[in-house]
């Protein structure tokens, strides 16, 4: 079975493309230009901080061998001591997981975040959140509560990843508070080509993220290469491959109809937007349903998440780049139409309401996603007020109003130049001159 | 001497120089500029957050011309960036009290 091994790897910087640049430009297009930078960054830092934490306790924390029903002993396989080299493309596909899923809530609370919180946020995040999730659906040990106990089907990641991501979001938007000037001020994205480009490189990545996420049973390591073994290959990353495509096109096309039929026009952003939805939801089922199934969960992604990112105005909450109606709602979706659409020919082997399979999967899908909104709001609601009443999360408002990029990270995303060169612009030579002498870099 | 200005459609903004051109005016002034009339501005939806766009893009152009050449280069830019619908923009001329061209010093009738 090398080439299992041949597509771990792939899958593992598919999905590191997810985080960077993919989800990056994706949100950086939706913010404006003042802010596009550190929503950016935002991704980046996550990628940096939480890997690294990934190797130190993250992984022993969420995969290692003195586990319990919501986490294994973060110290036993502390930097990958006792980890074989051997294994480490498994730890790395897991890091990617760990890192796109905090880069995800950023979305929720753009251009007002000190980079300095962020920083401290995330590795008590993940360590309070994404890493006793990861530990309760992916681990799957007997002791592990939403696989083995509640025994929810989420094949890559509706509850830890989205549902925890999303939860983590609405928390975080409720406890930052709103953007100045929001629902006063226009608050259009910048750049909507670089969204489609990020929404299309999430596509792609998502196929290591759905496709990868495929799992031997125990007998792997002494049947390595059994015919069995080789079918169960072949079948599954052909069915969660399959399915991955046309529910995100199935959800493209659901929240262009809903966005027809709602505001009268189809738009770029709703057929990005829709393509996350559609990922967003099929991620847990997609190794559980059918084409008929995969096909359903998309379009009922689109069309509900399409409607969903209306609800903040209702609400009052500035997720800025909805975070809530995409991957919560998206997450939600998917993990609980497993228990209408799952069939006992997929991967888990349960016939769901549809298929003759009684109510029994939707109360466990039910159940399950329940147990991640509940675990990601408490945890990230203690970080989230930690911060809050100490550090403090918020740039002052003047900073705010003039642009996160430069007052938090002195630089600008885009030189606008005029066509005579720029001789007014901040380019010139003699305020270069100036910046010099001062010794500063402005 | 007179200054006429006025503020047009982009698209229209070739047909505009080019129907100068042929009347003989030598330069011009172009700035893109935005604002609006009438018109209002337009709406637009992301993600269904209504947004009032209040500016709408426009150019506008300035023009130095002799006083006996005003109805002309007036009625000219009006011709031409006329689509006949909301938005086409305005044109007004203004008194203008000296010129001087800046290479040779020339001034007023000599420097237009």
């Amino acid at each position: 079975m090398d080439g299992y091994y041949a597509w771990m790897i792939v899958a593992t910087a598919l999905v590191l493309m997810m985080t960077t640049p993919a989800l990056a430009l994706f949100y950086g297009g939706m913010t404006r230009a003042k802010s596009v930078l550190n929503m950016m960054m935002m991704s980046y830092i996550a990628l940096a901080i939480v890997g690294i934490i990934w190797v130190l306790w993250g992984w022993s924390m969420s995969f290692g061998p003195e586990d319990g029903t919501f986490f294994a002993n973060p110290f036993t396989l502390f930097g990958l001591n006792d980890v074989t080299p051997d294994t480490y493309i498994g730890v790395m596909f897991q890091l990617t997981f760990a890192a796109i899923t905090a880069a995800l809530i950023s979305g929720a609370i753009a251009d007002r975040v000190k980079l300095s919180a962020w920083v401290v946020f995330l590795p008590f995040w993940v360590t309070l959140s994404y890493f006793p999730l990861a530990h309760m659906v992916f681990s799957c040990t007997d002791s592990a509560l939403i696989c083995t106990k509640i025994g929810a089907q989420d094949y890559a990641g509706g509850t830890a990843v989205h549902i925890n991501a999303g939860m983590a979001g609405l928390v975080l938007a409720l406890i930052i508070g709103k953007r100045v000037g929001f629902r006063r001020d226009p608050m259009r994205p910048h750049s909507l080509p670089l969204t489609m480009i990020g929404a299309g490189l999430l596509w792609v990545g998502w196929y290591g993220f759905n496709v990868g996420s495929i799992v031997f049973g125990d007998d792997w390591a002494t049947t390595k290469g059994a015919a069995a073994n080789v079918m169960q290959f072949y079948s599954e990353t052909g069915r969660t491959f399959t399915n991955t495509t046309v529910a995100t096109m199935a959800a493209l096309l659901g929240w262009l109809l809903i966005e027809r039929l709602l505001h009268g026009k189809a738009t770029t952003l709703g057929a990005a937007s829709g393509i996350v939805a559609g990922l967003v939801a099929i991620t847990p089922a997609c190794g559980a349903v059918d084409v008929v199934g995969a096909l359903a969960i998309g379009a009922i992604a689109g069309g509900l998440c399409a409607w969903a990112v209306g609800l903040k105005y209702r609400f009052n909450l500035d997720d800025s780049l909805d975070v809530v109606g995409v991957h919560l709602v998206g997450g939600i979706v998917g993990t609980v139409l497993i228990g209408l659409f799952s069939t006992s020919e997929g991967a888990g082997g349960i016939d769901g309401l549809f298929y003759g399979g009684g109510f029994g999967s939707l109360g466990d899908q039910t159940l399950g996603a329940l147990t991640a909104i509940a675990w990601s709001g408490v945890a990230t609601a203690i970080i989230g007020f930690a911060i809050k009443y100490t550090i403090g999360w918020r740039i002052d408002e003047e900073d705010e109003i003039e642009g996160i990029d430069v007052t938090e990270h002195g630089e600008a995303a885009y030189d606008f130049v005029s066509l005579s060169g720029g001789a007014l612009g901040s380019g010139s030579a003699a305020k270069q001159a100036a910046v010099e002498a001062r010794g500063v870099n402005a | 001497m007179k200054l006429v200005t006025a503020v047009i459609k982009p698209h229209k903004w070739e047909e505009v120089r080019a129907a100068l051109e042929t009347f003989g005016v030598t330069g011009m002034t172009v700035s893109e500029v935005s604002g609006y009339g009438r018109q209002k501005g337009h709406t637009e939806v992301y993600r269904g957050a209504e947004y009032d766009i209040a500016l709408v893009p426009k150019i506008r152009i300035e023009i130095l011309v002799d006083e006996g050449d005003v109805e002309d280069v007036a009625g000219i830019v009006v011709k031409a960036a006329q689509t006949g619908r909301i938005g086409d923009g305005k044109v007004w001329v203004s008194p203008v009290d000296s010129v001087v061209r800046v290479r040779t010093g020339d001034k007023d009738e000599a420097a237009i």
